[in-house]
């Protein structure tokens, strides 16, 4: 059974469209993390939810809809480029209104409910070829961004002060990461759904971060970690027939605890390893 | 020739006026150090300088170039901000994106660039933790490694900003001491932002005394007396020479000082 499925063509095309995804997601995750943009990418997919549920109403392809809520809402983000507990509450207040209207544009629509469960929880699966040249395409111009901006968004991320008075341009940069981010998005929500979008976006990021202080690497490790996930998962499915998510959210959740405990376990040695006895302390 | 000539600034924000008729020069090799009580426009003269704010009138120049144009590098050491523990970068990376972070793409160090990276780390002393992770360094080591992010570059000029905040004595006097051995050994001169003169009184050459509505410029001796600050302050302020330290008393924000020094 496994070995057959391994062999259609609609496994070859979910698992493609699975690594483009997974690929863009771990990338633009370490910025996202760094710039402490979590709760961004949550209402951002959410409101691409919206789009894709006012895109069923009027009976256009829901992937337009995802795009288009998401850029949206990310250019609005990117644009007042705020800070701290203002840009918690904003994003909050954005979240909530746009899930009011994606539940109105739900009970307008008459069609079937599984379309609104596919794109809250995913439909890898059911990934068309020409579904998955548009995701390589979107990809491709994320990747490009990405590699464009790295070092002056690597700087304006941890750094932003300096960078400004270096002369980099931190609100252009802002309104650049949100429209990435928006576009990465739109991606995962294909593989994953709505709701699981941090699982690749957020989640290999964060244990990379725990592994690596190098942030070359830990894009790399992100990269990783978000293929091994994405792919995983996929195959795992086909031979337990459960969600595709469950399996994907459930092996990067794993790494992520992986990397907490490779961590402590790093820095309990080094303490072990280099701190004098504690009474050589007292003498001093 | 000056490095730095500010001539008649004046920085206004709706009715207020943070100073006017400001005017300085700057030699190479000087010392300038920027005293007064909070809100006087210390920090906005120095955002003036990076070419991040406009002044409501007047100019400044540094090597005959206005700053908004970026001719020319300026190390710029902030307020010490502790880095998050979890960061992902190295102090050898923050050290780098002082001299590339600017730069489009991901780019890749030439042998002098790796070469000018290793020698500033070392002129610091941040060698042997230059590849730890950042927000796991010490608040001091990392203040060391802003200093080495500052110099890279071989900046003409360099702006600190109350870069001994939250220091302890020992570590304030180690960054007092990298800034005047760049200054004494390349001729960069520094402004110097603080609210305590003391750790870096045995290197002023002059004084920027801003106070909430006028200013002063001058050596220390000048500048740092019951006369000229009492002038300034339009009340009575006494300030005293105490071993070697100078400490002032009566200015009205003196209840003050402690907030200062502990709301950052």
């Amino acid at each position: 059974m496994f070995t057959q499925l391994l062999g259609e063509h609609f496994v070859h095309t979910a698992l493609w469209a699975g690594a483009v995804a997974a690929v863009v997601s771990g990338a633009i995750g370490v910025f996202v993390v760094a710039r402490g943009m979590s709760f961004a990418v949550h209402a951002i997919s959410e409101l691409g939810f919206t789009g894709a549920a006012g895109a069923l109403v009027v009976g256009i392809d829901p992937v337009v809809g995802i795009l288009g809520g998401s850029v949206l809402v990310g250019l609005v983000l990117g644009l007042l480029s705020l800070r701290g507990r203002e840009r918690d509450s904003a994003i909050g207040a954005v979240l909530a209104f746009g899930l009011g209207l994606g539940v109105l544009f739900l009970s307008l629509y008459q069609g079937y409910a599984t379309e609104a469960t596919n794109l809250l929880f995913g439909s890898i699966v059911g990934v068309s070829d020409t579904q998955l040249r548009n995701l390589a395409i979107v990809a491709a111009v994320v990747l490009a961004g990405l590699a464009v901006l790295y070092r002056p968004l690597l700087f304006s991320s941890v750094d932003p002060e300096i960078a400004a008075a270096r002369g980099v341009p931190l609100r252009a940069l802002s309104v650049a990461i949100y429209l990435l981010l928006a576009l990465t998005t739109a991606e995962a929500i294909q593989v994953v759904g709505v709701l699981l979008v941090l699982t690749l976006v957020i989640t290999p990021a964060a244990a990379a971060q725990r592994l690596t202080g190098r942030p070359g690497r830990a894009l790399l490790i992100s990269v990783v970690i978000a293929l091994v996930s994405t792919e995983g998962g996929i195959l795992l499915s086909l031979a337990k027939p459960w969600p595709t998510s469950f399996f994907i959210s459930t092996i990067s959740f794993a790494a992520y605890v992986g990397a907490r405990v490779v961590d402590w376990s790093r820095g309990r040695q080094k303490r072990l390893s280099s701190s004098p006895p504690r009474r050589v302390w007292a003498v001093r | 020739m000056s490095v730095v000539v500010a001539e008649d600034l004046a920085l206004r924000f709706g009715e207020r006026t943070l100073f006017e008729g400001l005017g300085f020069e700057l030699e190479a090799g000087e010392l300038l150090a920027v005293l007064g009580p909070n809100g006087t426009g210390k920090t906005s003269l120095i955002r003036i300088m990076l070419g991040l704010l406009e002044p409501s009138s007047g100019s400044v120049v540094i090597e005959g170039c206005p700053p908004r144009e970026r001719c020319h590098r300026i190390g710029y050491v902030p307020q010490q901000r502790v880095f998050d523990r979890d960061t992902v970068l190295r102090g050898r990376d923050l050290v780098r994106l002082g001299l590339d972070g600017h730069r489009w793409g991901f780019g890749r160090l030439d042998g002098t660039e790796h070469a000018q990276i290793d020698a500033v780390l070392d002129e610091v002393g941040a060698t042997g933790y230059a590849d730890a992770p950042i927000g796991r360094l010490s608040g001091g080591e990392q203040q060391r490694l802003r200093v080495a992010q500052a110099l890279v570059a071989d900046p003409v000029l360099i702006l600190a900003d109350e870069p001994l905040l939250s220091l302890d004595l020992a570590h304030q006097r180690g960054v007092v001491d990298l800034l005047d051995a760049r200054r004494l050994g390349a001729g960069t001169p520094v402004v110097f932002v603080t609210h305590d003169v003391n750790p870096v009184l045995h290197s002023v050459d002059r004084v920027l005394y801003l106070a909430p509505d006028s200013w002063a410029i001058g050596t220390p001796d000048e500048v740092l007396t019951s006369d000229t600050l009492s002038r300034l302050y339009g009340t009575e302020v006494d300030v005293l020479r105490v071993r070697d330290r100078v400490v002032v008393v009566g200015t009205p924000d003196d209840q003050h000082v402690h907030h200062v020094e502990n709301g950052h």
